[in-house]
């Protein structure tokens, strides 16, 4: 029984992680629609901001904290600039947007290479996450991991309110829904775009400052986590957080139960036939077809 | 020939009933113009008969329900339609386009060999919609009258026996108008032909028979000019225009 | 006008095959000929993508997974010729982890299961796998993902297996080729032949299927999914067929490119290999034939001859090239081509005004 509930835990904290890099694509790639790839590399540079920090703030808990908001605010801009500089020109052509942040995440990637050396590097956690809390003798709950739960919760929940009631998450949510209408009434929807690649980017930063706790961090981190952010967006819908949030914890409990029983890498492949399997029940860019003109 | 019997037509969008028991007959050969204001339910009702949107109810063409059917099968049993916005295949030349439209019965073999001449319904239809000096051109390049006459073109090769017509003359000049009327009383010799147009006098010239959709009802039938006389037609669409 | 295609196409093709069978092997060095057998096959892979992703629409991101099923279906049957029938691959016997050989390596060791296999068995899963989310109209950018996540789930399990898959090692190490052996420079010149012949092999049933109706009813699948639906087709079959067929041509490709290389492993065919066959595909041209061949070839090149001295320098330029060709040059080199010639007066000079609009009753009457 215990074992059963230590590996829920196991599979809700790998959910939060997948939360996390998954939050920021589900507002640009399913609000916006636009494939961005090099958001794993904007995760990467919430990382090395945590990396760089550590230099000058020693104490690693005031690091952590002052690292949250610069690694958002970090990633947020270079998110800004990749819109402005590239995605704009691309809305009308989705799948070449995506091999076009392919080649920018690529650049980036060898920037990190080149500044910060190939090898990964591993930063300090605080010493109030090193420690465990522990339930009974056999479950114990890490107390790192919990902190990434309590911070992808956060997330979640700051953005629900900010798209519900700022008048930001409305004029956002207005674009998404009919740009044109939207520009007609008075929203300079070119704006609310940076906007919201801002917010989107920006918490791929701050996914990268919860990866820093996890394990050492590296120039190839954005590439291995960003295949995972894009299914869990993929199976959750466009336009829903709700969809992510749900996807995402069921994905991380699906994977760490398939992994107590068999071994890591098949529980990856079956966690991706599971999601090739939900998209047979439930398939996305069904539902917005739109009719009377079907260009 | 056969023709169109839509009995207790239902569609629903999140609640809404965008198509609310509609009763529709369409006799075979007809000319039906399908009228009435904007968000009657005019194109919902084209889109649940050709399978693109979810309905209860029955629609039947000749013996064969159609509803439940996937869109493909629906035009394999002889139902074509055309869009608001004149959709053909932009990069490929007007000949390509139609012999795409009349190949949908081919066979892998066929399909997978060059086309070495032109079928005769395709030479025809080239005529009829008065194109062939145009085969050769990609249809992105063709004016936009000419892009709705090569989508009837392409109906007529796909040897559709239903036609389903939406907004056809929109946009168009008087000519282009009167040259699109012309050509649906050709195509309309051996086939049953259902028009959803806004332009009156488009509707007067061609219409055989008229039905009037209001908030997803069938309001008013009958010929064009039972229906204009029809005192609740006047009152919630020709009244105001 | 099909005559004059063909009689193009013929003198195409002839001015390809003395150009791979004559002047190649005569100008090459040795070195140079086997770099360029392993060029081939990458190009190999471009062929099927410029038909999936230029004409079909289709982006695929996983073509490495049916690079590596071909491959590792080659590799695995070689490895049995060199162990000997009823004994285990050298690695296998170094790793110990096993007493007998896999029930699924056993039907490799024969030649008549492992060489069809090498290309059914990519074909069997894009089967699947197309059937499966064409017929949901999963596509565009989701198919995209979804190719790209095949990628990461196969190479996750091939590492996940190591005692049976050689892990990230992957196999290597081969000593003959159906019984050549594959250090004598004649037989490595050999392997560059029979890469050569394939590519212009599937340049031909390429070229068949883009100019014939099928290859128009792909390109209008393409440009609007749903007309198509309209006119009677089932646009997934038609995906399904483009899909298939690039999956057999990469698959016929890692075959290939075990003997003319020496190795398959993981890394060549995740996700970043997986991406990296579609940069030369973009920048050759990706809805042309020769265009995605070209690109490849230059592609690849361009990549030994700059990562060996200056690794950095060709991320950055690999990096620019995706986001300069697909941004701003959509139509690739090919469309630079078309530009120039276009600049010549043509011809035939096309009728500049739009002929009359003759109204229909005159037709008839």
């Amino acid at each position: 029984m215990t074992v059963i509930v230590s590996q829920l835990f196991t599979g809700v904290s790998i959910g939060a992680v997948l939360l996390l890099i998954a939050l920021g694509l589900s507002l640009t790639f399913g609000q916006m629609g636009v494939i961005n790839m090099a958001h794993g590399e904007f995760i990467m540079a919430g990382a090395y901001t945590v990396y760089v920090l550590q230099k000058v703030i020693t104490d690693a808990g005031w690091s952590l904290f002052v690292a949250l908001p610069l690694a958002f605010a970090v990633a947020g801009l270079m998110g800004v600039l990749l819109e402005v500089l590239l995605i704009r020109r691309l809305y009308a052509r989705p799948l070449d947007t995506l091999l076009v942040t392919w080649g920018v995440s690529l650049i980036l990637q060898q920037l990190a290479r080149d500044i910060f050396g190939a090898p990964n590097v591993q930063t300090r956690a605080p010493d109030f996450l090193t420690g465990n809390i522990k339930i009974t003798d056999d479950l114990v709950l890490s107390n790192n991991r919990l902190f990434i739960l309590t911070l992808a919760l956060a997330a979640v929940v700051a953005l629900t309110v900010a798209l519900r009631y700022t008048s930001l998450g409305r004029r956002i949510r207005a674009v998404v829904q009919n740009r044109d209408l939207a520009a007609v009434s008075g929203i300079a929807t070119g704006r609310v775009d940076r906007l919201t690649f801002f917010i989107g980017s920006g918490l791929a930063g701050v996914a990268g400052v919860a990866l820093t706790l996890l394990g050492p961090i590296g120039p190839t981190m954005g590439t291995n986590v960003i295949v995972d952010a894009f299914l869990v967006v993929v199976a959750g819908g466009i336009g829903h957080l709700k969809g992510s949030v749900i996807v995402a914890f069921a994905l991380g409990t699906l994977q760490s139960l398939v992994e107590y029983s068999t071994t890591v890498s098949v529980a990856k492949v079956l966690v991706f036939v599971a999601i090739v399997a939900f998209l047979q029940w439930r398939p996305q860019g069904l539902f917005t077809l739109r009719t009377r003109s079907l260009a | 020939m056969s023709g169109l019997v839509v009995r207790d037509l239902r569609v629903v969008f999140d609640g809404f009933a965008a198509v609310d028991g509609v009763d529709l007959e369409v006799a075979p050969g007809d000319i039906r113009f399908l009228i009435g204001p904007n968000g009657a339910g005019k194109t919902t009702l084209v889109d649940a008969v050709t399978g693109l949107v979810k309905a209860t109810g029955s629609v039947r063409f000749g013996d064969d329900e159609l509803l439940g059917r996937p869109v493909h099968r629906i035009a394999r049993m002889g139902v074509g339609r055309t869009f608001q916005t004149a959709t053909v295949f932009e990069e490929l030349t007007v000949l390509q386009n139609l012999d795409i439209a009349a190949g949908a019965g081919r066979g892998a073999l066929t399909l997978l060999r060059r086309r070495r001449s032109v079928p005769v319904s395709v030479e025809e239809a080239l005529e009829t919609i008065g194109l062939a000096g145009l085969r050769d051109k990609p249809a992105g390049a063709l004016a936009h009258g000419q892009k709705q006459w090569l989508e009837i073109g392409m109906l007529l090769v796909q040897d559709v026996k239903l036609l389903l017509l939406d907004e056809p003359v929109a946009g168009m000049s008087h000519d282009e108008r009167d040259a699109t009327g012309a050509l649906l009383r050709v195509v309309s010799a051996d086939r049953t032909v259902v028009v959803i147009e806004h332009d009156m006098d488009f509707m007067r010239s061609f219409a055989n028979t008229v039905t009037v959709l209001h908030a997803g009802k069938v309001l008013s039938e009958g010929s064009v000019a039972q229906v204009q006389a029809d005192p609740a037609v006047q009152q919630v669409y020709l009244g105001v225009s | 006008m099909t005559a004059r295609y063909s009689w193009r196409a013929g003198v195409g093709f002839a001015v390809g095959a003395v150009l791979l069978f004559a002047v190649a092997p005569v100008a090459l060095s040795d070195f140079r000929l086997s770099l360029l057998a392993k060029y081939l096959c990458l190009a190999m892979v471009a062929v099927g993508i410029g038909l999936a992703w230029g004409r079909g629409g289709l982006l695929t991101l996983g073509q490495g997974v049916f690079f590596g099923l071909g491959g590792y279906a080659m590799a695995m049957h070689m490895k049995l010729a060199d162990a000997g029938p009823g004994e285990m691959p050298d690695f296998m016997q170094l790793y110990g982890q096993l007493d007998a050989l896999p029930w699924w390596w056993r039907p490799f060791a024969s030649p008549w299961f492992a060489l069809p296999a090498t290309v059914l068995l990519p074909m069997l899963v894009a089967f699947l796998l197309g059937s499966l989310v064409f017929r949901r109209r999963v596509r565009g950018a989701y198919f995209a993902i979804l190719s790209q996540a095949l990628a990461a789930a196969m190479v996750i399990l091939l590492i996940g297996q190591q005692g049976t898959t050689g892990g990230t090692n992957g196999l290597t190490d081969f000593q003959g080729f159906f019984g050549y052996d594959l250090d004598d420079p004649v037989n490595q010149r050999m392997v560059y032949f029979i890469v050569a012949g394939v590519l212009l092999l599937l340049l031909a049933i390429a070229r068949q299927l883009m100019l014939s109706r099928y290859g128009e009813l792909l390109v209008a699948v393409r440009d609007s999914e749903e007309r198509v639906r309209f006119l009677g087709y089932n646009p997934a079959n038609v995906k399904l067929v483009a899909y298939v067929a690039a999956a057999g041509m990469a698959g016929l490709a890692g075959a290939l490119f075990v003997p003319a290389v020496g190795i398959i492993n993981p890394a060549l065919i995740g996700i970043v290999p997986s991406i990296e066959f579609v940069i030369g595909v973009a920048v050759g041209g990706r809805a042309t034939l020769l265009g995605p061949v070209l690109g490849a070839v230059a592609v690849a090149w361009a990549k030994t001859a700059l990562s060996e001295e200056f690794p950095a320098a060709w991320t950055y330029l690999q990096g620019l090239l995706f986001v300069l060709v697909v941004a701003f040059l959509p139509g690739g080199l090919a469309s630079l081509v078309r530009m120039v010639r276009r600049r010549r007066p043509p011809p035939d000079p096309a009728p500049v005004s739009p002929a009359p609009v003759v109204s229909p009753q005159e037709v008839r009457a």
